[in-house]
């Protein structure tokens, strides 16, 4: 096994899908000589040429739209949105088009596209830069929503999304660019709608994904330190959603903390939270608790931005109260 | 030059989309339509003579007034009907509706009824044609109220850049739902020139002469299919009824709406073909006669199809075989 990280996870990724089909080519801002906002493609429009990896001038929803239309003609556009709050400025091709030409043209059409974007806050980028809207396109029907937290599940679910026949989100988290992992050297896949516990445990089980994570393994370890043992649930796909292997932990801990970066009214912890406390309310010694991010537009001030953003100890705080419960 | 037998059949398809939306308003009376019902009654010249100089492999792109583009693309009237009662036997299998129209045989790539919103499609399918080296273009209609949606921008920039085979055909009814377009919508009414500012050349037609469309859109084709980059066409077209079926279209002076009646474009054509066309009137006789079977097969046909069953609510969400 060989260790990479997660942007090489990435980039290997598109790489392969270049290499071995002709149908695959590369749409968005800045991705050609440049390289990428994240360096994700550096080296590809050398490598590949200007006609397969197309700088797109910032026009999020031609791109995108470009990308349904040429993805209805048989082609497999894989376009990069440089971060997931620009997404807004797309989500008319995203919501009204993508995901819903098949379904609306009774299954004559289908639309293979990948749109790989950018989420998360922490890099002191202000308001309008640090959004997490993963959660919102999960709730569109049609479209697949895919938040892997490590080199190994980015590559092992971009496999699997550049042969699906619909459209993806494939979400990337800013802070994770450069954090490293092991990567099996054999072709794997990983499957959508199937959860990873990442650590076992026993005592509660910490569920989220992408960055959210990281953090909830670092809170995991000081609280065994304490002598806690939480589980912990990565999602990794927050469309299909796989409730199973969280109510399998659940029956096992009796606890719950869904941890997330979105502000908490309305994010994607609520939907976990639901499925679960109908799914396994017998076994919840307390009720389901929720780890997010503040109610407030991220500050740009590093102190209170790390205010507004979970971190491991807050998690830990949370675990402990609920287990004190 | 065409043949006689073109210039009657494009009389026969103007009229069958005009008695098409006349059964789809007393079908809509009758509670068998449901929903939004926009007619393209009045505009029929130009989804007529446009889409006759696509060669079949071409891609049809439009917005929610979609019927006409459609029965001029050749998808089948039956199924046309069929999709507007919400039947599972629609050329949509009942999931589009009348803003939805979809035929795959006929790339016939559907009504999109987010205003703005077909441009940017129509730009990918032009892409995926010149990144085949197809011999393929799209055409993708669009009204007068996208020229204020960003994805006009957006698209026209792009097709632009890409030299993209597309033709943007804008059918400028002068409204964009009740607002005049004149009064209150756009300060810049020769919106074809608009076009010079994306560095496509940008031209007008009259919307209401199926032969000056026909004509134009001969050389407007030829050009695209050659690789010269995206074409915008401007036809100034009137729509006869409300911007949907439940609009009475008050709005409107009727000295204006007068005038677009006396340009009307079926009769002007039809009277034109007796005269200078060559064509009898037994022979308008025979089409009148042919549409209106048609037609009464349309509408039974689409009444006694089955409507989609509960057990497929869930089908043609994702690829079934999907993940």
């Amino acid at each position: 096994m060989a260790v990479i990280s997660y942007r090489e996870a990435v980039a290997r990724g598109l790489r392969e899908a270049l290499q071995e089909d002709s149908r695959v080519f590369l749409m968005g801002e800045d991705i050609g000589p440049y390289g990428g906002s994240f360096a994700v493609t550096k080296g590809f429009w050398e490598e590949f040429g200007e006609a397969r990896i197309k700088d797109s001038p910032l026009s999020e929803s031609a791109i995108v739209g470009a990308g349904v239309g040429a993805a209805m003609a048989g082609l497999r556009p894989n376009v990069e949105i440089m971060t997931i709050n620009f997404s807004l400025l797309a989500m008319d091709q995203i919501v009204n088009h993508a995901a819903k030409i098949r379904y609306m043209s009774g299954g004559q059409f289908s639309v293979p596209l990948m749109i790989r974007t950018v989420t998360g806050g922490g890099a002191s980028v202000g308001a309008t830069h640090s959004q997490s809207f993963e959660g919102w396109y999960a709730s569109v029907p049609g479209l697949y929503v895919v938040v892997p937290s490590t080199p190994r599940d980015a590559l092992g679910l971009f496999r699997t999304c550049r042969e699906l026949g619909d459209p993806v989100l494939y979400v990337e988290h800013i802070l994770l660019y450069g954090t490293r992992g092991e990567v099996p050297d054999e072709p794997y896949k990983i499957p959508l709608g199937q959860a990873e516990v990442k650590r076992l445990g026993r005592d509660v089980t910490i569920i989220s994904y992408s960055r959210s994570v990281q953090v909830s393994l670092a809170a995991a370890e000081l609280l065994a330190t304490e002598g806690i043992q939480p589980e912990v649930v990565d999602l990794r796909t927050l469309r299909p959603l796989d409730i199973e292997t969280v109510v399998q932990s659940v029956k096992k801990t009796h606890h719950v903390v869904v941890v997330e970066e979105a502000p908490k009214q309305g994010g994607f912890g609520a939907e976990v939270a639901a499925q679960v406390q109908r799914q396994a309310f017998e076994y919840l010694n307390a009720p389901v608790e929720r780890v997010a991010g503040e109610e407030v537009p991220m500050p740009y001030s590093p102190p209170l931005e790390r205010l507004a953003i979970p971190d491991a100890d807050r998690v830990a705080r949370a675990v402990r109260a609920l287990l004190a419960s | 030059m065409l043949s006689k037998g073109q210039l009657l059949e494009f009389y026969r398809q103007m009229h069958l989309i005009r008695e098409f939306e006349r059964e789809c308003e007393r079908q809509y009376t009758r509670g068998n339509i449901k929903g939004f019902l926009h007619v393209y009654s009045g505009e029929e010249a130009i989804a007529v003579g446009a889409i006759s100089t696509l060669q079949p492999q071409d891609y049809v792109v439009t917005h929610y007034r979609d019927h006409g583009h459609a029965l001029a693309r050749g998808v089948n009237s039956k199924a046309v009907m069929a999709e507007l009662f919400g039947k599972s036997t629609g050329c949509s299998k009942g999931r589009g509706g009348s803003m939805h129209m979809f035929d795959a045989e006929k790339n016939f790539m559907g009504g999109y009824a987010i205003v703005g919103g077909q441009l940017p499609v129509a730009a990918g399918l032009a892409l995926a044609s010149k990144y085949r080296g197809e011999d393929r273009i799209a055409l993708c209609f669009l009204g007068d109220g996208a020229l204020n949606e960003g994805e006009f921008h957006e698209a026209m920039n792009l097709a632009a850049i890409w030299k993209l085979p597309v033709i943007y055909f804008c059918e400028n009814n002068l409204y964009g739902m009740g607002a005049s377009a004149a009064n209150n919508l756009v300060m810049y009414q020769e919106i074809y020139k608009m076009a010079a500012a994306y560095g496509i050349e940008g031209i007008q037609v009259d919307g209401n002469d199926v032969l000056a469309v026909r004509e134009l859109m001969e050389q407007v084709t030829h050009r695209v299919r050659q690789g010269q980059g995206p074409i915008f066409v401007e036809a100034r077209t009137y729509r006869l009824r409300g911007h949907s079926i439940a609009d009475p279209a008050n709005y409107r002076p009727t000295e204006e709406v007068a005038y677009w009646q006396s340009r009307d474009p079926i009769p002007s054509y039809r009277e034109w073909l007796l005269k200078d066309g060559g064509a009898t009137q037994a022979e308008i006789d025979q089409i009148h006669a042919a549409v209106e079977r048609e037609l009464v097969v349309a509408a039974e046909f689409a009444e006694k199809s089955p409507f989609p069953v509960a057990a497929d609510l869930y089908r043609w969400v994702y690829q079934e075989d999907g993940a």
